[in-house]
């Protein structure tokens, strides 16, 4: 008799119901070799911080949120926390997935076992938002520090931030499963650097004309950036409630199109 | 529970327009040796890759150990050991870690998997290089470490795509007397292979593929006897006269392939046959007599060599 | 008969021109992402001059140092936006060539010698900066942001800027055995506060005076201020501005130097 029992046939065989052991492998890999680099993904934003913040912060001095005038460190750090979670969660749903798929064959590996491409994908995506996560609460630490976090409420940015970054990881795996060549992934920044530009992430945007903010808000990091600067400055408006929906939709849908893509993205 | 592991009946795949593989049919017994012989591209890696169930088929029935592996792919899987064509090891990880892990991805405990690892790294004789990297390796460790890796779930079912392709003839004996012992001890082997000598050292049953589809099956033995002669003669003139000496002594032997580099005659005396051409004036620069191998039942059945 | 010297006069005669060849080489495997370079070309400087210079002007209404903000800011974009695509082009382009595509040994097996190689690769990088740096600048001008007709000068002064930073990282990327994260590493302890902390947004006396050092070996903040000199007028003592050029140009030289050297040992080992 086989070492090994047979996994219970779940959602059409695309599920082995152990994405834990790709957690696992996840932690051994990084434990082994770069753990350095996780940690220095952590100073990506609070480099930005102290440069935009603090730098140009002294030119600026404060702004207008809603009524309430804070600084404009204080403004910029909830914006590009919520940049990173973007940038996180886009990296490792689209490049990371691209390269152990088509390079590194990793996922080949893993779907020689009893493994489905369901487990494959929950075990990467939760170990993608287990990173963005404690990058948030280092990145919340520091600006605590600098006192740039007004409110108490601040706490709760975190969750929000996972969120985010689960409605960025699925819709960017959701856009890997349609992709067949490297080059095709560096078209990725062209969307990604004018949402990090335009989104409310260095300035409020009633500074453009009105079809301009319209476009703007139409676009997720908009969204992300408000919500997150709402509980890090305690300054909210009903506008909360949107927000949330948005990535709820977002994160909803994007399940569901790579759930779709599962067979044509791991099972060619 | 029928008598066989594997049923493909008119089992096919395409990729966009391209044919992989173009509706085979055949069966795998419990316990048996089974091979796949065919050049590069002829649908071998995407036959195994559709019993591995990590391949989608498009058409035609297959089921492994009674199941479909369109609806139940980790269940299949839990029972099988893959060796796939490249050692995707997992760069990331030590040697040691590598065997852990994919016993991990099977549901083994972590006491059991460690058990397993130890007794699998003794088996492919990498035991002193348990905490080593991965990439150092040579190509016959990595390949006797991918080999160990597919054994950790102890699979009813081996599957072995190419499982020498690309090493030297020694570790390539290594590799052949580790299988040899599987097989021994009843485990299913199923192997893709382009080397004649692979595929008669290892199967008990061969069938010939090329372009998608079953050219021919049989034993390795009774290939030879159905498609080839007992032994065949290879003759050289140079390449610029090959052709034309071929014309002058088509009637000797059995039968005849003139191949760019040189005459192979068919039948069951090579020598006799050599000494008629040579009494006929045709002195060869090269010449050989040797047994019919797989290799020319290949040639037979599709006109083109095996390794291009 | 062949004769010895012959064969080493055709050589010779062959390798004069070396360099080009590696240049042309790699102009022409260009082709296959020249949409990507011609659309980031254009699509780049303009994202980042709406977005960090006209939009952030708004918040800064009085201006810096006696300019409107886009005109304080435009220089040191078009020097960021360039030296960043140096310090990408010296980091894995060169590691690829000798370790996944391994085009340099394949270049290196004909008469071309290894310093060719090297100069090959800069030039059809000097003509992509060139490209690059020229769209930048006239949309800049398009913006009204570059007063002085002395301005084209920036493009110059971006590329040795550029190579400033891409030798010394190339001569590193060069000796590299295996690829453990170091890219990811240089990049964002070393670039990215680089180009953070140089000055590009606000004047470098904004920095916390232990951090002003950052400014100082950054090629990024040399170039920005050289760029503002010949945009608007920058009010600099003429030692500075001639020992910003001789910083930039020792580290291009030294860099090359190295460079040269690293393609050496791994091309002939």
């Amino acid at each position: 008799m086989s070492a090994v029992t047979a996994p219970k046939r779940r959602f059409g065989g695309m599920y082995g119901g152990n994405a834990r052991a790709i957690i696992e492998r996840g932690f051994k890999a990084t434990m082994t070799n770069n753990y350095l680099i996780i940690l220095s993904g952590f100073f990506e934003p609070v480099f930005y911080l102290f440069s935009m913040g603090v730098g140009l912060g002294g030119i600026i001095g404060t702004i207008d949120l809603n009524g309430t005038e804070i600084s404009y460190g204080a403004y910029i750090a909830p914006a590009l926390l919520a940049v990173s979670a973007m940038n996180g969660a886009i990296y490792d749903s689209t490049w990371n997935v691209f390269f152990k798929l088509n390079f590194a064959k990793l996922y080949q590996t893993m779907l020689l076992t009893s493994l489905g491409p369901l487990d494959v994908a929950i075990g990467e995506i939760t170990l993608a938002l287990l990173r963005g996560g404690i990058y948030a609460v280092g990145f919340l630490t520091v600006m605590s520090i600098m006192g740039l976090a007004l409110s108490p409420l601040a706490i709760f940015a975190i969750p929000v931030v996972i969120l985010i970054a689960a409605g960025f990881a699925s819709v960017g795996m959701a856009f890997t499963s349609y992709m067949k060549t490297f080059q095709q992934m560096d078209w990725l920044p062209l969307v990604m650097l004018p949402m990090f530009l335009f989104s409310a992430t260095f300035y409020p945007i009633s500074i453009y004309p009105e079809p301009i903010q319209v476009l703007v808000q139409c676009f997720p990091l908009w969204h992300g950036v408000e919500l997150v600067r709402m509980f890090t400055t305690g300054v909210f408006t009903a506008a909360a409630w949107g927000h949330l929906a948005y990535f709820v939709v977002m994160l909803g849908t994007g399940v569901i199109v790579v759930a779709r893509r599962l067979r044509s993205l791991f099972l060619r | 529970m029928s008598h066989s592991v594997i049923r493909a009946v008119n089992l096919t795949k395409k990729y966009d327009d391209f044919v992989a593989v173009d509706g085979i049919s055949f069966e795998v017994a419990r316990g048996e040796s089974f091979g796949l012989l065919g050049p590069n591209g002829a649908g071998k890696s995407t036959t195994m890759k559709m019993i591995a169930s990590v391949s989608t088929r498009t058409s035609g029935e297959l089921t492994v150990l009674d199941l479909d592996p369109n609806v139940d792919g980790p269940a299949i899987r839990s029972q099988l050991g893959v060796v796939p064509q490249e050692d995707n090891l997992d760069g990331e990880l030590r040697v040691r870690e590598n065997l852990l892990t994919y016993g991990r991805f099977f549901g083994l405990s972590r006491a059991e998997a460690g058990k397993r690892a130890d007794e699998l790294l003794e088996f492919a004789q990498l035991s002193d290089r348990a905490n080593s990297k991965v990439e150092p390796l040579s190509g016959g460790m990595k390949r006797r470490l991918t080999i160990a890796r597919s054994l950790m779930n102890d699979p009813q079912m081996l599957l072995l795509d190419e499982p020498t392709t690309g090493l030297d003839p020694q570790a390539r004996h290594i590799l052949w007397d580790r299988l040899f012992r599987l097989k021994e001890q009843g485990t299913t082997l199923v192997l893709t292979t382009h080397y004649m000598d692979e595929a008669e050292q290892l199967s008990d049953r061969i069938v010939v593929v090329d372009k998608g589809q079953i050219m021919a099956e049989g034993s390795p033995a009774e290939l030879i006897r159905t498609y080839s002669t007992r032994e065949v003669l290879e003759v050289r003139y140079g390449s610029d006269k090959n052709v034309s000496v071929a014309a002058l002594i088509a009637d000797v032997g059995e039968r005849q392939e003139v191949l760019p580099d040189r005459i192979l005659i068919y039948s069951d005396n090579g020598e006799q046959d050599l000494a008629e051409i040579t009494r006929r004036g045709h002195h060869p620069t090269t010449s050989l007599v040797r047994r019919s191998s797989l290799e020319d039942v290949f040639l037979r059945l599709t006109g083109r060599s095996l390794v291009e | 008969m062949t004769d010895v010297a012959q064969i080493r006069r055709d050589a010779a005669q062959t390798r004069r021109w070396g360099w080009w060849y590696v240049t042309e080489l790699r102009l022409r495997e260009m082709k296959a992402y020249i949409s990507y370079v011609v659309t980031s070309s254009f699509g780049n400087p303009l994202m980042y001059l709406l977005g960090l210079g006209v939009g952030l002007a708004n918040l800064i209404p009085d201006g810096i140092d006696g300019v409107p903000f886009l005109v304080f800011v435009g220089p040191a974009l078009l020097m960021s936006t360039i030296l960043t695509i140096g310090a990408e082009e010296g980091m894995y382009p060169v590691l690829g060539g000798f370790k996944w595509h391994k085009i340099f040994f394949a270049i290196h097996a004909t008469t071309v010698t290894p310093g060719q190689i090297v100069g090959g690769f800069l030039v059809h990088l000097a003509i992509r900066f060139t490209f690059t740096a020229g769209v930048f600048y006239l949309m800049l001008v398009a913006f009204g942001a570059v007063p002085l007709g002395t301005g084209w000068l920036m493009i110059p002064i971006s590329i040795l800027g550029a190579f400033a930073i891409l030798t010394p990282l190339a001569a590193y990327s060069a000796g590299i055995e295996d690829d453990r994260g170091q890219f990811a590493l240089i990049q964002r302890l070393i670039v990215m506060p680089m180009f953070l902390f140089s000055g590009t947004f606000f004047p470098l006396s904004q920095v916390p005076d232990w951090l002003e050092w950052i400014g100082w070996v950054s090629p990024l903040w040399h170039a920005s201020q050289l760029g503002r000199t010949v945009s608007y007028g920058l009010v600099e003592p003429l030692w500075l501005t001639l020992l910003r050029v001789a910083i930039l140009a020792a580290y291009g030289v030294i860099g090359a130097i190295l460079m040269r050297r690293a393609f050496v040992r791994r091309l002939t080992r």
